[in-house]
């Protein structure tokens, strides 16, 4: 396998949950060590998309490589942070044996770690700043404090690609801003490739090279610059769409509403799980 | 007390059931699906009486039918949403059947009693050589795939993406789960299950965070709760049901301060 094969490439992919296409043949290339943010509204298939690079999820056309082969279940390469985690919050068990658990997970047998395991999950555990969280149970630590475990569980097995799904959500602004330094400084110092999705772009400014942004069953990839322009997210949002450049930040707005921030109220109170056509229609 | 034979049979039936309680019970605490074991330990009810109605051992039908509904179980326990409900209607059609099976055998009503409640004094010889048996299969299939058990239970998403097949672990887990339950009824009856197999892991669960420790103090704190519910009923002629689910509540109920202190 050659050094310079794309993390994820999609060719002319379609995805389709429930018999609703939520990618209709969609191309891209995410290139090896590259960070990119992943946008786009509710149901835009941001979880789709990882689910099928995870390969749980088969394209009904097309074909998806990762890390210049096709994508297969059981991938031991990619890294994978879920973003279901409310199970986390009420767990009695210490960050290290969470963490632990990923350890050749998969095999039959006990659950010991040996040498090698408790020297992957100490490494993990440093790589992310979360030494001191190991011995604590889960249930007594913060969210932001969650997250680290989350991402130190999602480096075991040393992968080349990263997965973030929603790493940002129902964290405050200055634990969004750290998250994001972190998976960024996880990125350049392992030199891997991380897709990282999120609800809204301003978070992820400055610390992203490119944005993978999707919408009405298509993506645009490209720097920021050349995605998060009107016409371009006019055409995955279906809809007129103004962007607005304030102080260094980017609006994102339909009729005078910023789009992204709507959105990201909606998914806090929700929990993520509602009609996305719904949020073009009140915008 | 140890000079009678039924008295050294409620010791080592209670003490296999222990360990077995107590390890199968620490899972099914931490995967949060302990309202599944108490349905289960219902339809043993069912196969219980059943058994008796067509002829074979109550002890049998109780493993046959707990066996056969967690593995159902399992394969339904996708839809995480409807369970509660779904096992909630399973409990109390298992306990009505039960009931009928009762009615047309009514000769056996009092035994009825020691089903529901148990009754570990009346342990045979037999009866502990079978549960030694049922405890080793237990464990030795709970010990083969505890490793990625824990990490389906921990990350169920991570897991399956790491290639782990939740269902799979889901349904063999269940029937462990029956197993361990159809045992444990034998000790403190179906309806008091909860006894060993839940308050002695929720109660370690609330003192250690470590797994290792965890699943030890578990098995000990079950240990001293039906071993000590034992000696109790013995020189004060009350049932040990009584005497072990009171120890297993008190435990855990001592050791919740610490949990909403920890919280607060």
């Amino acid at each position: 396998m050659s050094e310079a094969a794309d993390a994820i490439a999609f060719e002319n992919v379609t995805l389709a949950l429930g018999g609703r296409a939520v990618l209709a043949g969609v191309s891209f290339a995410i290139r090896a060590r590259e960070f990119v943010g992943m946008l786009g509204p509710n149901g835009a298939g941001k979880t789709t998309l990882m689910r099928a690079v995870l390969g749980l999820l088969r394209p009904q056309n097309g074909v998806i490589r990762v890390l210049g082969r096709p994508s297969t279940h059981g991938n031991p390469a990619i890294g994978y942070m879920p973003q279901i985690r409310s199970r986390v919050a009420g767990l009695r068990l210490s960050g290290w044996d969470f963490v632990a658990a990923t350890w050749r997970g998969h095999r039959l047998g006990l659950p010991h770690l040996g040498r090698d395991g408790r020297r992957e999950v100490a490494w993990a555990l440093e790589m992310v700043g979360a030494q001191d969280l190991a011995h604590r149970p889960l249930a007594e630590t913060s969210g932001g404090e969650q997250q680290r475990l989350l991402l130190a569980q999602a480096l075991i097995g040393r992968p080349r690609l990263l997965l973030l799904d929603e790493p940002l959500i129902s964290l405050d602004p200055h634990r969004q801003r750290e998250v994001v330094a972190l998976a960024r400084s996880l990125q350049t110092e392992l030199g891997i490739a991380v897709l990282f999705s999120a609800h809204e772009i301003n978070p992820l400014l400055g610390a992203i090279d490119r944005v993978l942004y999707l919408g009405q069953g298509q993506a645009a990839l490209g720097t920021v610059d050349e995605v998060i322009t009107g016409p371009v997210l006019s055409r995955l949002y279906g809809a007129p769409i103004e962007v607005v450049r304030l102080g260094g930040r980017i609006f994102v707005m339909s009729d005078g509403h910023d789009m992204e921030r709507d959105m990201h109220r909606h998914d806090t109170a929700h929990a993520g799980c509602h009609d996305p056509s719904h949020e073009i229609h009140h915008a | 007390m140890l000079d009678y034979d039924f008295m050294r049979h409620a010791f080592a039936a209670a003490g296999i059931v222990a360990v077995v309680g107590g390890l199968v019970g620490y899972f099914l605490v931490l995967r949060a699906q302990t309202f599944a074991g108490h349905a289960l330990a219902h339809v043993g009810f069912t196969g219980a009486t059943g058994a008796v109605l067509v002829g074979i051992s109550p002890l049998a039908g109780l493993v046959l039918l707990t066996v056969a509904a967690g593995i159902g179980m399992g394969f339904l326990g996708e839809r995480l949403a409807e369970r509660d409900v779904a096992i909630g209607i399973v409990l109390a059609f298992s306990l009505g059947l039960g009931l009928l099976f009762l009615h047309f055998f009514t000769a056996y009503a009092a035994q009825a009693t020691a089903l529901l409640f148990g009754n570990v004094l009346a342990v045979s010889g037999w009866t502990v050589w079978t549960l030694l048996g049922l405890g080793i299969v237990t464990i030795a299939g709970l010990a083969v795939i505890s490793r990625p058990l824990l990490f389906a239970s921990l990350q169920p998403e991570l897991a399956e993406a790491k290639g782990v097949s939740l269902r799979l672990y889901g349904v063999l887990f269940l029937a462990l789960v029956a197993l361990a339950t159809a045992e444990c009824a034998e000790i403190v009856g179906v309806l008091l299950v909860f006894a060993l197999m839940v308050g002695p892991p929720a109660t370690a669960q609330g003192l250690t965070s470590k797994l290792g420790s965890g699943l030890l103090l578990s098995v000990l704190i079950a240990l001293a709760e039906a071993w000590l519910g034992i000696t109790l009923a013995y020189y004060t002629d009350w049932p040990s049901s009584f005497w072990i689910t009171t120890l297993s509540a008190a435990a855990y109920l001592a050791t919740r301060p610490k949990i909403s202190f920890a919280r607060a």
